[in-house]
Parts: C-alpha cells; sequence; structure tokens
C-alpha cells in the first residue's frame, strides 16, 4: 500500500465516513483511521436513527446548515446507495397546558429554520392521526419532514463508495501520536498532507495531538428500550415532546427494522466507551412509553440500548481550520450527526479548499454501491429463499456470509449484527447465537 | 396452494408426538414444519440426562431422546429449513423455504413452537452491553453443538429446574461457575439440587439476592447485584441467565383465535416427556374432530 495521502481522517464515525467518502468523491487521495475493530465503534453505534429536518435547531447554526444540507443529500442519493426511509413525519404531543402554549413558538421557530410544511395539529386531529395515543394529550404540531432511517447502513454506504472512490479504511488503528513537518503530518505508519479530527467521543484527546484542546467532551447519554414488532402499529409517526434547553427529551418512534422505541434519555456521565444502561432507567422508559401509548403494556421488550453523544461545553458544532497546522476539528456532533454527516462533509470541502488548496478540478464519475436493504418495510433477501439463520428477524445465511466479505467485512460480532440485524429481535441470540457467532468465526479465521 | 389435513409448526418432541399420534390414527395428510436444519427441537441441544420418562418410562440424554422421536417418526413429512412466517388466512400460512415464500393451507393447524428463556433485554438488566451473556439454551448449543467454552468462570441467575440443566452443562464443559443467585424467596425445583450444587459441584446457591448489573469493558469483569437492600460485586467472566421461560408464540398475532397449541408453546414448561403425553391426546382430538 502507498502510505502517502492528501488526507487523514481520524474516527470512522458516521462523520468521519461522511467526509472520507466527500473527499474521495472529489478525487482526493484519503485513508481514515479508526481504533475500533470495526467502524462506528462510538457515538454512532447506539442512536435513534431519525433523520432530522432541523425544525428546532438553533437558529442560523452550523448545525441547523448542516442538518439541511445533509438531509437533502440523503433523499437525493439514497436510492442508488438502497438507502431506507420510512416516511413517518413527527409530532411534537403536548401533554400538559404548559406544553400546549409551547407549541406556537415551536411552528414559529421552524418556519424561521425555512421548515414551512410545520403546522399545529387540534386535540381531534391528533387523535385521528395517532388513535392510540394516550387520550391525555392536548394538541401538537406536525413536522411531516421527519424520518426513520437505518443508523448502520447509511454510513456503511458511505464508507464503500469511498474505498469504492480508492479510499483506505484502516481498522484497529488507534492514533495515539503525531507529528508535523515540512508540511506533512506522520500518524499510524502513514503521511498526510491534512488530518481531520472526527473522532467523536475521544475528539478532545485527538486534538491535544495538534494543540491544547479548547474544547473538552463531555458525554451524555442517551437509554432506549425496544418494543417488540406488534408495537410499530401503536404508533404511525415519531412522537416528539415538547423540548427544552438542554435535550430534546424521550421521544418515541418506530425503527427501520420494524420496532417501536422509546429513548434517550440525557444523562451526563464520564463514560466514553460501551455506555451502560441502569435497570431503574429502563423501567422509567417503558413506563412512559405505557403512559403515553397504553396498548403498549402488551407487548414485550425487545432490545435496550444506550448511546453516548459527544456533546461538548459548546452548543453548536466545533467545526474549525488550523490552516498552519494543516488540521481541521470536527467535534461535538451531539445529537444530530446522523442527519448532519453528509451536509458536514460539503461544508468541509469548501473549508478545505479556502485554506488547504483548490480540490481537482475534475472529479472522477461518481460510483454508487448500494448497500444489502435490512429495512422491514422493503423487500428482504429471505423473500427470495435461502436459509434462514436468525430466526427473529429473518436474517439468511447468504446475508452473514455477505457482511463477512467485501471490501469492509464485519470486524466484530457487533458489526455483523449492525450489517444483518442477526441477533437482534425478540429472542436476543437464544436460538441462533452459537451459530452465529461461529459463523463469524469462520468467516474471519477460515473454517475449523 | 398447497393444501393438506393437519400442518403442524414445529418439529420439537410436541409436534413430532402429534404427527406420530394422527398417522396412528389413520390420518395420513400430516406435514411437520421446522426452521432448524433438524428434527428433534431443544432436546437436540441438551446434552445431559432427564429426558423421557414420562412417555419412554427410562431416562435418556437430550439428543438421544431427540433423535429416537425424529427416526421414530421418519415416514412422516417433516419438512426442514422451513420457516412458518405468518397465519394469512384463519387456515393457512406464509411459509419460506430455500425456494422462497409459498402458501401453505390445512383443515387443522397445531402450533407446537415450544418456548425460550427470557433474554438479558427482556428482564431489564442493566449494565456494558457484553458478549458472555446468554440463556442456557444458547450455552447449550455452544457446548454440545459446537463443542465451544464461552467463558470459564459465569455466574448463574435462576431458581428453576433449567437452572441445574445451566450447571450440568457447565461442568460437562469444564466451566466452573462462582455461583447461582436467584432473586425469588425458593428455588422452585428439587430439594436435592442445589445441596448437589453445593456439595458435589462445590457452588454456593443462593436465593433473594438479585441481579442489578452486568459490568465489564470487552467481556464480562462482575455482576452487581443487591441482597438485604446491600449492593455488592462478584468477579466472574459470563452469566448464565436460565429460565423465566416466555412461549415461542410471535405467530398468534396473526393467527386465529381458536388456534391449536400444544407442547410448552402453550405457555406453561413441562418436560420432553410430557409434552409428548399431551401432545399424544391432543393428536386424539384432532383426529376424531376430522372424522
Ligand atoms: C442517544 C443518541 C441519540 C441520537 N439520535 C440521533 C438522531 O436521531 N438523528 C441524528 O441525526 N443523530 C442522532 N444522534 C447523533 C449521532 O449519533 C452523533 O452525532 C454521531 O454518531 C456522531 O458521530 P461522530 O462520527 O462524530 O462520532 P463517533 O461515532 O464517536 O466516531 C468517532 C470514531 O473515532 C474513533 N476514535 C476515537 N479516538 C480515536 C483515535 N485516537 N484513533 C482512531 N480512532 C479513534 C472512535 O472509535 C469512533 O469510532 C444521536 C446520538 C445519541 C448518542
Ligand atoms: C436448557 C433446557 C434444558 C432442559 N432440560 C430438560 C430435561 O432435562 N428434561 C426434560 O424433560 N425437559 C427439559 N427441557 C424442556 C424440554 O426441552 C421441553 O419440554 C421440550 O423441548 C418441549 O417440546 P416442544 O415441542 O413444545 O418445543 P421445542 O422443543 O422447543 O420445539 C419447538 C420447535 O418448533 C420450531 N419452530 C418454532 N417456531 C417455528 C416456526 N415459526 N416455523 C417453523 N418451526 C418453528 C423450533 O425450531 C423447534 O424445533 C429443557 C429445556 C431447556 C431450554
Amino acid at each position: 500500500m502507498d502510505k502517502r495521502f492528501d488526507i487523514a481522517v481520524i474516527g470512522g464515525g458516521v462523520v468521519g465516513l461522511a467526509i472520507l467518502r466527500r473527499f474521495a468523491m472529489s478525487g482526493l487521495k484519503c485513508v481514515l483511521l479508526e481504533k475500533g475493530a470495526d467502524i462506528l465503534s462510538g457515538a454512532s453505534k447506539g442512536n435513534s436513527a431519525l433523520l432530522h429536518t432541523g425544525f428546532d435547531a438553533p437558529a442560523k447554526s452550523i448545525e441547523l446548515q448542516c442538518m439541511k444540507a445533509g438531509y437533502a443529500e440523503y433523499i437525493e442519493i439514497r436510492q442508488k446507495l438502497n438507502l431506507p426511509l420510512l416516511e413517518t413525519g413527527a409530532v411534537v404531543a403536548a401533554w400538559t397546558e404548559h406544553e400546549l402554549a409551547a407549541l406556537d413558538g415551536i411552528i414559529k421557530k421552524a418556519h424561521a429554520n425555512g421548515v414551512a410544511d410545520v403546522k399545529k395539529l387540534s386535540q381531534i386531529e391528533l387523535r385521528i392521526r395517532e388513535p392510540q395515543l394516550s387520550k391525555s394529550v392536548l394538541g401538537g404540531v406536525l413536522v411531516p419532514g421527519e424520518h426513520v432511517i437505518d443508523p448502520w447502513s447509511a454510513p456503511l454506504a458511505y464508507a464503500q463508495q469511498a474505498i469504492a472512490h480508492g479510499a483506505v479504511i484502516m481498522r484497529n488503528t488507534e492514533v495515539k501520536a503525531a507529528e508535523f513537518k515540512k508540511d506533512e503530518w506522520q500518524l499510524a505508519g502513514i503521511t498526510a498532507r491534512v488530518v481531520i479530527n472526527a473522532a467523536g467521543l475521544f475528539g478532545d484527546h485527538v486534538e491535544a495531538l495538534v494543540r491544547p484542546s479548547p474544547f473538552t467532551i463531555k458525554p451524555r447519554k442517551g437509554q432506549f428500550v425496544v418494543f417488540d414488532k406488534p408495537a410499530a402499529k401503536l404508533a404511525r409517526s415519531i412522537i416528539l415532546p415538547v423540548p427544552n434547553e438542554r435535550t430534546k427529551g424521550v421521544v418515541l418512534f418506530r425503527t427501520i427494522f420494524g420496532n417501536l422505541a422509546i429513548g434517550p434519555t440525557a444523562e451526563d456521565t464520564d463514560e466514553r466507551e460501551n455506555g451502560s444502561t441502569d435497570s431503574a432507567t429502563l423501567e422509567k422508559l417503558k413506563a412512559r412509553a405505557i403512559e403515553m401509548v397504553p396498548a403498549l403494556g402488551d407487548v414485550n421488550v425487545t432490545a435496550v440500548y444506550a448511546g453516548l453523544r459527544p456533546a461538548t461545553e459548546q452548543k453548536d458544532y466545533v467545526i474549525e481550520a488550523l490552516k498552519d497546522q494543516n488540521w481541521i476539528t470536527v467535534a461535538g456532533i451531539r445529537s444530530t450527526g446522523l442527519t448532519g454527516s453528509l451536509g458536514i462533509a460539503q461544508h468541509l470541502a469548501k473549508l478545505y479548499a479556502k485554506n488547504f488548496g483548490k480540490l481537482p478540478k475534475k472529479p472522477p464519475e461518481p460510483i454508487f454501491t448500494p448497500v444489502p436493504n435490512l429495512a422491514e418495510h422493503s423487500i428482504r433477501p429471505y423473500m427470495k429463499g435461502g436459509e434462514i439463520v436468525c430466526h427473529c428477524e429473518w436474517v439468511t445465511r447468504g446475508e452473514i456470509e455477505t457482511a463477512c466479505s467485501g471490501p469492509l467485512p464485519a470486524g466484530d460480532l457487533g458489526g455483523l449484527k449492525r450489517r444483518t440485524r442477526a441477533m437482534m429481535g425478540r429472542c436476543q441470540g437464544f436460538y441462533c447465537g452459537a451459530e452465529i457467532a461461529s459463523l463469524f468465526k469462520e468467516a474471519a479465521h477460515g473454517k475449523p | 396452494m398447497e393444501n393438506h389435513d393437519v400442518i403442524i409448526i414445529g418439529a420439537g418432541p410436541a409436534g413430532l408426538s402429534t404427527a406420530m399420534r394422527l398417522r396412528e390414527l389413520g390420518v395420513k395428510d400430516v406435514v411437520v414444519l421446522e426452521r432448524e436444519t433438524k428434527a428433534g427441537g431443544v432436546p437436540r441441544h441438551c446434552g445431559h440426562f432427564g429426558f423421557g420418562w414420562e412417555s419412554h418410562k427410562r431416562l435418556m440424554s437430550g439428543p438421544k431422546f431427540a433423535k429416537r422421536m425424529a427416526s421414530a417418526a421418519n415416514d412422516i413429512d417433516i419438512r426442514t429449513s422451513t420457516t412458518v412466517l405468518e397465519f394469512t388466512m384463519r387456515n393457512s400460512l406464509r411459509v419460506h423455504s430455500s425456494k422462497g415464500i409459498s402458501d401453505m393451507s390445512a383443515k387443522r393447524i397445531v402450533l407446537a413452537t415450544g418456548t425460550r428463556e427470557s433474554s438479558r433485554a427482556a428482564q431489564l438488566i442493566g449494565g456494558n452491553r457484553l458478549p458472555g451473556v446468554m440463556n442456557t439454551g444458547t450455552l447449550q448449543q455452544y457446548v454440545y453443538l459446537k463443542n465451544q467454552k464461552p467463558f470459564s468462570n459465569p455466574m448463574i441467575i435462576g431458581n428453576e429446574w433449567v437452572t441445574f440443566s445451566a450447571l450440568l452443562t457447565c461442568r460437562h464443559a469444564g466451566i466452573k461457575p462462582v455461583g447461582i443467585f436467584a432473586e425469588e424467596q425458593k428455588l422452585d425445583a428439587p430439594w436435592f439440587f442445589p445441596l448437589g450444587a453445593k456439595f458435589a459441584y462445590g457452588v454456593p446457591v443462593q436465593t433473594k439476592t438479585k441481579l442489578i448489573a452486568i459490568h465489564g469493558s470487552t467481556r464480562v469483569e462482575a455482576v452487581q447485584f443487591e441482597r438485604n437492600g446491600q449492593r455488592n460485586m462478584i468477579a466472574c467472566d459470563g452469566v448464565i441467565l436460565s429460565g423465566k421461560f416466555k412461549p415461542e408464540n410471535a405467530l398468534l398475532a396473526t393467527a386465529p383465535s381458536n388456534i391449536i397449541i400444544t407442547g410448552n408453546a402453550l405457555g406453561t414448561v413441562h418436560t420432553a416427556g410430557a409434552c409428548v403425553v399431551n401432545a399424544r391426546a391432543l393428536a386424539e382430538t384432532i383426529a376424531k374432530d376430522l372424522q
């Protein structure tokens, strides 16, 4: 492998991967360094998977700008990459008089943010749209453009498209040191002209390689409870709460995999890896979901998980180019990075051109590398036959084999689950756990 | 559409027994659909003794019992690697096989899909998400089907018969559990089980001790539990969650309300032998009903 690159991206989360894709498609020679055994080992591993319109984002923020651009690009490229979209729309539901009074402000802000189709729903209109919602709901705001996507196949598609354009992804590669000499960076055994810090939950540690970090990552944990599939028909829209200053609040949402989930909480934590759940919080979330949709009382819980937001002391994204050090910082992509990532990448391309030289005049013809579909509402591989190995999610042996091969095979069992849904259903591996683990082992190390 | 007298969903002890008894009673057109590659159900991977008392009047190991049942049923149309996806109408099913999806119907459809143990998530057990946390059934598949040892010193959680099945499985694989904890007041298992665990295997059994969380960074390192209002940690490298059975009945969401169910899919957990006895009795009712 040639070890000289135009750009080195540190961090294989959704943000780093979208950036890698943009620059690789522009014709630059790019590498991505990820410390985990697979991509999506950090914040991007567990989120709500909502494609946000930005209706409630801070006005005039970079965040809003990136979300809008990211949203538009996702819609534009998704069919070519076979990325799903579950067009649910969202309802901001008011449960108290106080919240009801806040609705007009939400609509006004949404319109100012350029999300023009946001409108009020009376109590009756809301009940007609969401008949399973508790009768105590008082009214709401409809946000038609908020949708549900696949949190893992989107970044995987960005990664694969980048690879198709010549980018290199190095996993199990932690950047611990970096040296800037003669206008070039040396790190992890490679050389790059420009380094992009997209290290998410470790953004401040990586930033310290170039300067005393001007920001500190203060992880904010979000826990979730996922209900079994019969629940999905109990809500048509994403049910949002009236937000407060600190957080968007606890949301009830359908998943692209055909479940209904509630979360996330917002808890400050010292954890930067493998965020933990706690029973008391999970019980509370479950109870809140049943309070919102009483029929959920009869549905089992399929899964629980926690995600960590890479928040900083600042509200907006921290995006900055250090011209003299050939360095770009992309940090604090806290709670909207799945939506914003493609927009962040566009923004970075401009920032790069301004600071580090023009991008190639004639970019290569774009190559689209579609990913396998995991969405419940469209055609899945088992429908055409094959052998089902995960009986709850109907994952075929062929899907497992595909995920374990190709240019970016699953790096660990978690990566395999994210690429296929295997073991993510109601039995959580009771029936197929041993079989899937041994299929993965065989694929990774050859047949025993 | 393919049509039969009786379709049985699940080729475990209950499904196979229903089918065999129906044949004995002269119902010819019986098909059993089984999603796994082999018939036999859960006993296929219960490598220890304790099967067949009620049905065969002798005890044998699970795999032996499963083989016996499957070979006795060798003249029955058992379709393995065939998954029932849903009911489409009262008497018809949408079925997946290697060839794709098709519909099948029958005069009577029997649900014999068994039960599974509750997952960690379903029990809302907190802590880090880690490999090495599994149910007894999964451990048995590692040990008896794959010849693998997923951990060396796990904590076993549970107070049922199957909890001691977990212990036997560990013994077989040379796994030494650090203890058996149950949140309940009492064990729901014969009195000699805990004594055997303690004196024969040196594994302490403790009731009124609730698992709160599972901790570790990349592997299980410890469990946190609560006893008498106090929380403590114990080191271990895995967790076996045994029992708290839930029927494997997602198909009920689309099934007609008068669906015929047998075996452990009914919701209460019986031994395999008892499932056989009950299934045979059910077959007689179905046969009469069809005449
Ligand atoms: C609870 C929750 C809910 C959310 N809901 C939504 C939502 O509905 N919609 C939405 O758009 N967004 C949502 N988000 C936000 C979104 O998930 C994040 O903004 C996004 O994942 C951040 O991605 P990232 O690439 O910046 O960080 P990360 O995913 O953390 O990626 C950084 C990567 O860098 C690697 N790394 C770190 N240090 C090093 C090093 N020294 N060397 C090499 N590699 C290193 C890490 O292993 C990691 O893989 C949510 C987030 C959370 C936590
Ligand atoms: C860990 C463990 C230890 C045990 N130890 C003992 C013991 O020592 N002695 C004893 O007597 N009993 C024991 N049991 C209980 C015994 O296994 C059960 O009583 C028996 O298996 C129940 O039979 P069944 O036919 O109802 O269900 P199962 O054996 O579970 O069979 C159900 C079958 O249905 C199939 N199926 C499910 N859904 C579908 C679908 N949609 N389409 C097609 N096929 C489907 C499954 O693949 C399975 O093969 C143990 C159970 C466990 C889990």
